[in-house]
């Protein structure tokens, strides 16, 4: 067979997924773009060429300054924990005790809730009338009266990273979980008979191994956490006082609430732009990973 | 493996029950609220165990009857399920020739990166043009509309995953095969597939759990009992006139059913999934 | 049959209903409701069935959003080329409508029947610039509710008159040791807090806009229902919770007894009622919301809701009569429970005013006082940034004045 067939086979075999991605996504991808230099409206009138306008407006508002904060804060605190957490749980379910196969079962819970379904969870816990967490807390007798968890601004956004961390963390941990059983066991042992101290042997025994898979881990959650809307419309919406409006959300507000649809279209453009500087280091990752398997 | 010392197995023991709970209590009173009465639901302090247990939410959301809640709901379970599954069969079609490409022709491996590159784009950037063009089509609020979307966001990680699993198959099986005569087809068919089964069973498993999972699409697009799927009927329950926390949680409880149970039974297949790179989100 | 429609408002349009059939044979509606206060969605699905069993040649789809997806729905499928032929619209809608051309102007339909029958306040619903574009169909407003048998616990003889008078009330009840926080509202970010703001706006005499379309309301009587609304945050007579909470929470409050005043919609009163759903049952009572001395004897927002039909339908005509069919007299006695008919002679009708005489005895005054939330294309911009002022407030993060104003420059006027 001639290369040059087999590169046009290869084509040909791939033919049906790229109609389908450049129909259902390429071509949207390129109106938005179109849009984005336009004011159209969602219904009726506009849609004249006005350049960079939306872009200008937007960077420069603080509607749009609000959103990246909150996103940002978002995705920083959330994947964090997330990570922390994971390597925590996957550290511990690599040690031999009994039940460890039942704890490990447990961690596909979370994961396999359905986002909506754990935002709906969470606002029940967070009731500020009803909910589990004020009756626990004060019980306990760490909290003197029940507080609205969900109503208080500097309190909403940390409610719902803590519920994101709870549904998302399970999943490192599987991912890190894995990499840690791939390390030999004479390695393991060794280290321990050197006598290396716990820090010493995570970063030299365990790290090495752990280092590939949870960065792709780190950069798919960072990149989730930056899109983030599921859990945000279910639980807020963006309030208390635009305290939990992200970035998606105030592209839905802009181009659906407002009908504001070039200037959605270029801020929605905006966070895809930022996405995608995460997106570049990811599909590094993959390539780097791709060409060893 | 290496001895512990008294002390560090209490600390595993002791870490271990904790996160068990910490997993587990949210899950648990989800249920809880789902089969307590309302005036145990609005108690203060809470009553953390039922003082009776009222199961009629479950029949309340389980019904045949026509023009109910419970009809709406159920249709909203069918829904997703088919959604899901159409979604899937489809993903995969189109996934496994390109996976195959793709790894056996190197040469061609940019354009997969750039077919997943678009996972980074955020879904609301696309919601307007693509909701133009399934009313263009007629899809709109249709099980066939909301399925061909959502194979866009299944198609990019089901070839990823199959991808690497062709990977590990030794080319020199398939040239055997060849050589014996058979077409590419066949090759396929008889010798590369039966090989990647396990790697096609965790594929298939995660489109569908990632599809039973959408919300933003489907809360656009479909619009009654046609389309609309199980995420956007828990979002109504949740946003609408229910007063009874304990359906919303009853509804909550049936919607993440058959994800978990699948979840749990195919267990080795999501962390083989996982440690393959494919994540959902 | 004939005769007994034809002594009904509904008798003219379902004729022409009739006679006009053969012209849409086989016609199928897409209707767009909401599915919170007011008809519930087992109301709405029956009147539905009236009308096609009135019009077999029609079906009619229904689909039910929550009140927050309602105005986006609509606009997104009219954006793509339309969906729905009938749409249930908010009376602040109407101005952003009729401006991107959404509704198809009905002005020539309204006959002189609907114009002597219908309520004054609820035409506002549906007009904009002199046009109609549609029937008002959910005559709605804010009432105040309370709890009978705490009143009586707390020696309150009768329920407040002034704003004043509640917070003095709810402090006598607090006081008292009845409740931590006696008043519930529904203040968290959305058109809800609005709806509020807007009631004790009206009692004071305040204004959203002048005549020139530019804010007032960071002004008198605005700034004095905001800083009433903080400083009852501030005493602890309202719920702090109020913060996040949406009517239904309110109502949720309210009917576990852990409320003595609450503010909300008609859909409260028989749901309240109703000992299945709540533990307050019989104890409810309602009157409008109270005034202010010197300015107002009653305040109340005008929060009702029209039916329109969409420029996009095919079948503008069969959509029409659906509406004229839902909003007819006869069909709005029959479901009064929930939502009051627009009609004025229906609360003389004992179909109506049975078991829910208080109900109507405030409606009456109350529906002559709503007052209107601004009329502009750009109202969802506006409502958002008062939202923001209003949460500011209560959670002490500005001044009433300071988050006003804020609000006025960030309104887009």
């Amino acid at each position: 067979m001639s290369s040059a067939w087999i590169t046009t086979r290869a084509w040909l075999l791939m033919l049906p997924l790229l109609i389908v991605m450049v129909a259902v996504v390429g071509w949207p991808m390129v109106d938005t773009v179109r849009l984005s230099f336009t004011d159209t409206r969602l219904v009726g009138t506009g849609g004249e060429f006005v350049g960079f306008a939306n872009y200008t407006k937007l960077l420069t508002s603080r509607a749009f300054l609000g959103a990246l904060e909150n996103t940002a804060l978002f995705a920083v605190f959330s994947v964090a924990a997330e990570m922390t957490l994971g390597v925590l749980a996957a550290l511990l379910l690599d040690q031999q005790f009994r039940g460890r196969a039942f704890v490990r079962a447990l961690m596909i819970l979370p994961w396999a809730l359905p986002t909506v379904v754990n935002a709906m969870l969470w606002r029940l816990i967070y009731n500020p009338e009803y909910g589990a967490l004020n009756s626990l807390l004060t019980q306990l007798g760490i909290l003197s009266e029940y507080r609205s968890w969900l109503g208080e601004p500097g309190a909403a956004l940390w409610a719902i990273v803590a519920a994101d961390c709870w549904k998302n963390f399970p999943l490192v941990a599987l991912i890190a979980l894995a990499a840690l059983q791939a390390v030999p066991r004479d390695i393991k042992a060794a280290a321990i008979v050197d006598d290396a101290g716990p820090f010493a042997r995570f970063r030299f025994v365990l790290w090495p191994y752990l280092a590939g898979p949870l960065t792709i881990a780190l950069v798919l959650r960072t990149i989730e956490a930056f899109k983030v809307f599921d859990i945000i419309w279910v639980m807020t919406r963006g309030g208390p006082v635009n305290s939990t409006r992200t970035l998606s959300i105030l592209v839905y507000q802009e181009a659906f609430s407002f009908q504001r649809a070039g200037s959605g279209a270029s801020l929605a453009l905006i966070v895809t732009l930022i996405v995608t500087v995460f997106a570049a280091f990811y599909i590094a990752m993959m390539r780097r990973s791709g060409s060893r398997a | 493996m290496e001895r512990r010392s008294l002390a560090a197995s209490i600390f595993v023991y002791g870490a271990a029950l904790v996160m068990s709970l910490v997993i587990l209590a949210p899950v648990v009173w989800l249920f809880l609220m789902s089969i307590s009465s309302s005036a145990d639901l609005s108690a203060r302090p809470l009553h953390w165990w039922p003082q009776e247990i009222d199961l009629s939410r479950y029949g309340e959301l389980v019904s045949l009857v026509s023009n109910s809640a419970g009809e709406a709901f159920l249709a909203s379970l069918r829904n997703s399920l088919f959604v899901s599954g159409l979604a899937t069969c489809g993903a995969l079609l189109v996934a496994i020739p390109s996976a195959w490409a793709v790894s056996r022709t190197p040469r061609v491996q940019w354009s997969l990166y750039g077919v997943i590159a678009t996972y980074m784009l955020p879904p609301v950037s696309l919601a307007v043009p693509l909701y133009m063009g399934l009313a263009h089509l007629g899809l709109l609020n249709t099980i066939t509309g909301l399925a061909l979307v959502y194979l866009t966001i299944l198609a990019p990680f089901a070839t990823w995953l199959l991808k690497t699993g062709f990977d590990t198959i030794p080319q020199e099986i398939e040239s055997a095969a060849m050589i014996d005569g058979a077409r590419l087809d066949q090759t396929m068919r008889l010798v590369t597939l039966p090989l990647a089964a396990p790697v096609l069973a965790t594929t298939a498993l995660f489109a569908f759990l990632l599809a039973w999972d959408e919300f933003f699409y489907a809360l656009l697009f479909t619009a009654d009992q046609r389309a609309k799927t199980v995420t956007v009927a828990i979002a109504d329950l949740a946003g609408g006139r229910v007063s009874d926390y304990g359906l919303i949680a009853t509804g909550g409880i049936l919607a993440a059913l058959p994800p978990v149970l699948i979840g749990l039974i195919m267990q080795r297949a999501v962390i083989s999934g996982l440690t393959t790179g494919g994540v959902k989100g | 049959m004939l005769s007994r429609l034809a002594s009904t408002a509904l008798g003219a349009a379902t004729l022409a209903a009739s006679f006009s059939a053969p012209a849409h044979a086989e016609t199928t509606l897409r209707a767009l409701f909401m599915a919170q206060a007011a008809y519930s969605e087992a109301d709405v699905r029956a009147m539905t069935e009236g009308f096609t069993n009135e019009n077999p040649d029609i079906k009619v789809e229904l689909e039910f959003v929550p009140y927050e997806g309602l105005h986006d729905k609509t606009v997104l499928a009219q954006g793509s080329g339309g969906g729905y032929d009938v749409v249930l619209f908010d009376v602040i809608w109407p101005a952003e409508y009729a401006a991107n051309n959404i509704l198809v102007d009905q002005t020539d339909k309204i006959t002189d029947e609907m114009k002597e029958g219908v309520l004054p306040g609820a035409w506002t619903t549906v007009n904009y610039d002199g046009k109609s574009y549609g029937m008002p169909w959910i005559l709605d407003t804010k009432y105040l509710f309370y709890n009978k048998e705490m009143l009586e616990q707390a020696g309150i003889k009768a329920p407040p008159k002034t704003w004043e008078e509640l917070a003095s009330q709810a402090r006598t009840i607090k006081e008292k040791g009845l409740l931590d926080e006696p008043i519930v509202w529904s203040w968290a970010q959305a058109e809800a807090a609005v709806c509020d703001y807007t009631t004790i706006l009206s009692a004071y005499g305040g204004a959203f806009l002048n005549d020139a379309g530019k804010p007032v309301f960071q002004t008198d009587g605005g700034l004095e229902a905001l800083q009433y609304m903080a400083s009852t945050m501030e005493n602890g007579i309202t719920n702090p919770n109020s913060k996040e909470y949406l009517e239904e929470d309110v109502r949720r409050v309210f009917q576990n007894g852990e409320a003595a005043f609450a503010l909300n919609w008609t859909y409260m009163y028989n749901l309240a009622n109703d000992p299945e759903e709540s533990k307050v049952a019989g104890k409810v009572g309602v009157v409008p919301a109270p005034g202010h001395e010197g300015t107002s004897k009653v305040s109340a927002v005008n929060g009702s809701m029209g039916l329109g039909v969409t420029t996009t339908s095919e079948h503008p005509d069969a959509a029409w009569d659906y509406i004229t069919y839902m909003t007819s007299q006869p069909v709005q006695n029959e479901y009064a429970k929930l939502s009051l008919p627009i009609w004025k002679s229906s609360y003389e009708d004992p179909k109506v005013t049975d078991g829910q005489e208080e109900l109507v005895e405030a409606a009456k005054q109350s529906l002559a006082a709503m007052y209107p939330r601004p009329t502009t294309p750009r109202y969802q911009e506006l409502s958002q940034a008062l939202q923001i002022a209003i949460q500011s407030a209560i959670l002490d993060m500005a001044s009433p004045e300071e988050a006003l104003s804020e609000a006025a420059d960030n309104s887009g006027l």
